[in-house]
C-alpha cells in the first residue's frame, strides 16, 4: 500500500469513528440550541400547536417580569450566602487537613461523604434536622438558650437554610480541589520563605500558599458560582419556591415556566439567559486561568 | 492525589510546641467531620425506629424500640423500591456504555487521525461542554413528546448518551500516547481498529474508570431530567422517588428514612470501597452536579 492510499483509508476510517458522536452532538446540542433560540422568538406553548412569531417580546417580558426579578434576586442573595463559605471553609479545611499526618485520609473521606450521597434523599434528612418544632438543630439551639428558627417557613430565613444544605454538600468537593492545588506547591518555597523570615503560619499563607494557589482558587470560585446558579434539587424537594416565592431561584422558575405552565417560548428565553450567564463564567475562567498562572 | 511522598518534619515544628496547636486542630477537624457525617447517622438511626420515635425530643442514636427489620422489609418488598433501584441501574449503565462507545472512537480520531473538519468538530465539543441540560431540556422534551417516547428508558437516557466531556477527556488522554508505537504497529500490519482495541484501550483504563464513576454518580443522583420525562411509577428512578415525600406520601417516618437510606446507600458504599477513584472521578470536571 502506498502512503497516499493509506492516508486515504485512514481518513475514511476517521469519519466512521466520529460519525456516531457527531450525529448525536447535532441531535442533542446543536439542533436543540437553535430550536431554543427560535422558540424564544415565538409564543409557542405545548398546549396548542398554533404559535406566532413575536420577535423580542419574550425578552421584553422577561425584563419586566416581577417573577424573573424575584428569581434573579433570590439567586444572587443565595449565591452571596453560599459562595464565601464554599470558598473559605473549603480552603481552611484543605490547609488544616494537609498538615495532618495520621488522620489525613480518614478526614478526607468523612468530609467527602456528602458529595457522593444523593442530595434529593439527604434533603429529606435536612428537612427533619431543621424541623421547626421537633428538629435536632432547634433542639440543640434551645438547650443553649437560643430560640429555635423556622428554617423553611420564614421567608427571610429560607435562603439561609438552603445555603447551609448546599455548603454541607459542596465543602468536601472544593476541599479536594484545594488539596490538589496545595500538594502541587513545592515544599522548598516554604523553606525559602522561612529563611526570609516568614515563619508565622499567616505569613506563610500570604507569601507562599495564596500566590501559588491562584489558578486553583480561580477555578474553585468560578465552578462554585456555576453550582450556585444551578440550585435546583433542594428547592424542588423542600420548598417548591416557597414560602411566598422567597426561595424561587432562577432555574426553578425556568422549570416552572416550561414544564408546569408550558410557556415554552418564554421558558426558552429564560434558558438562553441562563446559558449566557454560564458562558460568562466559562469566559472568566478561560481568561484568568491563562493569565494568572504563577508557576 | 497522592499523599506527599516523605513526611519531612515541618519547619514550624522546630519553633513552636506542636502538640497543643496540632491537637486542637485535629480536634476541630473531627468536630467538623462529625457535623458532616451526622445527617447520615441520623438517617440510619431513624430508619431503624418506629415512627413516633423519629421526632422524639430526646434523640438517641441507638433506637429505644428497634423497628429496623420491619422498616426495611416494607421499603424493599412492599414498596416498589426494587423497581426504582433497578430503573436507576438500567439508566446509569445504559448511559455509561453508550457514552464510552461513542466517545472513545471519536476521541481517538480527533487525537491521532487527520481528517477535514476535525478542528470544527473539536471546537464544537469544547463549546458544548458548557451547555447544561437545563438549557436544552425544552426542545429535547418537545421532541420526545412528538415521537411519543416520553416515560421510556430511551427518554431518560437520550440527552446524555453522547458525553462531550468524555470526548474531550479521552482526546487529551490519547494525545499523550506515543505516535512511534502506533506507527510501529501500523508497520507490523495492525489495522487501525486493532490499534484502538489492543493498544489504546488498555492504556486508557484508568481514565475510563474515573470517567465511569463520574458519569454513574452524576446520573444516579440526577433529579432534574427524570422529573421532566418520567410519568409513571414503573419508570421512576430511586432519586426521583424522593420527590414523593414532599407531600405526605408516607406518614411512617421510620419507613421514610429507610427508603432515603436505600436510595443513598449504593453510591456511598461504592465510594467507601473505591475512595481514591471516586474522589478523582467526581472532581474531574470541577463542577459538582
Amino acid at each position: 500500500m502506498t502512503s497516499s492510499t493509506l492516508q486515504c483509508a485512514q481518513t475514511r476510517l476517521a469519519y466512521w469513528l466520529v460519525l456516531p458522536a457527531t450525529v448525536l452532538i447535532l441531535a442533542i446540542y446543536i439542533i436543540p440550541i437553535l430550536f431554543v433560540f427560535a422558540a424564544s422568538l415565538t409564543d409557542y406553548t405545548l398546549v396548542s400547536d398554533y404559535y406566532e412569531f413575536v420577535g423580542i417580546e419574550n425578552y421584553r417580558k422577561m425584563f419586566e417580569d416581577e417573577a424573573f426579578a424575584n428569581a434573579l434576586g433570590n439567586t444572587f442573595f443565595y449565591a452571596l450566602l453560599f459562595l464565601p463559605g464554599a470558598f473559605i471553609i473549603s480552603l481552611v479545611l484543605a490547609i488544616a487537613i494537609q498538615e495532618q499526618k495520621q488522620f489525613r485520609s480518614l478526614l478526607e473521606v468523612l468530609y467527602f461523604l456528602p458529595v457522593t450521597s444523593t442530595l434529593a434523599a439527604m434533603a429529606l434528612v435536612w428537612a427533619a434536622l431543621m424541623d421547626s418544632g421537633q428538629g435536632v438543630i432547634n433542639g440543640t439551639l434551645e438547650t443553649f438558650g437560643i430560640p429555635g428558627v423556622n428554617w423553611f417557613g420564614n421567608e427571610n430565613v429560607v435562603l439561609y437554610s438552603l445555603a447551609i444544605i448546599s455548603l454541607w454538600s459542596i465543602i468536601g468537593f472544593n476541599m479536594v480541589l484545594f488539596l490538589a492545588g496545595l500538594t502541587a506547591i513545592p515544599q522548598n518555597l516554604y523553606e525559602a520563605a522561612a529563611m526570609d523570615g516568614a515563619d508565622h503560619p499567616i505569613d506563610k499563607f500570604f507569601r507562599v500558599t495564596w500566590p501559588m494557589l491562584g489558578p486553583t482558587a480561580m477555578f474553585v470560585a468560578v465552578t462554585s458560582s456555576i453550582t450556585a446558579f444551578k440550585l435546583f434539587d433542594t428547592v424542588a424537594i423542600l420548598t417548591q419556591g416557597g414560602p411566598d416565592r422567597a426561595s424561587e431561584v432562577f432555574l426553578y422558575l425556568a422549570f416552572l415556566e416550561g414544564f408546569e405552565y408550558f410557556n415554552m417560548g418564554y421558558s426558552a428565553a429564560l434558558s438562553l439567559f441562563f446559558l449566557v450567564i454560564i458562558f460568562i463564567f466559562a469566559l472568566i475562567q478561560a481568561l484568568f486561568t491563562d493569565r494568572n498562572v504563577h508557576y | 492525589m497522592a499523599d506527599l511522598a516523605a513526611p519531612t518534619p515541618h519547619w514550624s515544628d522546630r519553633i513552636r510546641p506542636k502538640s497543643l496547636r496540632g491537637l486542637l486542630g485535629t480536634l476541630l477537624l473531627f468536630l467538623g467531620a462529625w457535623v458532616m457525617v451526622f445527617p447520615f447517622i441520623w438517617m440510619i438511626s431513624s430508619s431503624l425506629k418506629p415512627t413516633d420515635e423519629v421526632y422524639d425530643s430526646d434523640f438517641t442514636i441507638i433506637p429505644k424500640t428497634f423497628k429496623g427489620w420491619e422498616n426495611y422489609y416494607a421499603v424493599i418488598f412492599e414498596q416498589p423500591y426494587l423497581i426504582f433501584l433497578m430503573n436507576s441501574l438500567i439508566v446509569c449503565i445504559g448511559i455509561l456504555v453508550i457514552q464510552l462507545l461513542t466517545a472513545i472512537p471519536a476521541a481517538y480520531a480527533l487525537a491521532k487521525l487527520k481528517f477535514k473538519g476535525s478542528t470544527i468538530l473539536f471546537g464544537t465539543v469544547i463549546a458544548a461542554i458548557t451547555i447544561p441540560i437545563n438549557v436544552t431540556s425544552i426542545p429535547l422534551y418537545i421532541g420526545l413528546v412528538k415521537v411519543g417516547l416520553l416515560d421510556t428508558y430511551f427518554a431518560m437516557m437520550f440527552p446524555f448518551i453522547v458525553s462531550v466531556f468524555a470526548i474531550f477527556l479521552f482526546r487529551q488522554f490519547f494525545r499523550g500516547f506515543p505516535d512511534s508505537i502506533i506507527q510501529a504497529a501500523r508497520v507490523d500490519g495492525f489495522s487501525e481498529i486493532e490499534i484502538i482495541l489492543r493498544l489504546i484501550l488498555p492504556s486508557a483504563v484508568p481514565a475510563m474508570a474515573a470517567f465511569s464513576v463520574f458519569s454513574f454518580v452524576a446520573h444516579w443522583n440526577d433529579l432534574y431530567w427524570p422529573l421532566i420525562v418520567v410519568q409513571s411509577q414503573d419508570k421512576m428512578t430511586a432519586t426521583l422517588s424522593m420527590m414523593q415525600y414532599q407531600s405526605a406520601f408516607d406518614t411512617d417516618y421510620g419507613r421514610t428514612y429507610a427508603s432515603a437510606t436505600v436510595v443513598t446507600a449504593p453510591m456511598v458504599i461504592a465510594f467507601l470501597f473505591a475512595r481514591r477513584l471516586f474522589i478523582r472521578g467526581i472532581t474531574m470536571t470541577g463542577v459538582k452536579g
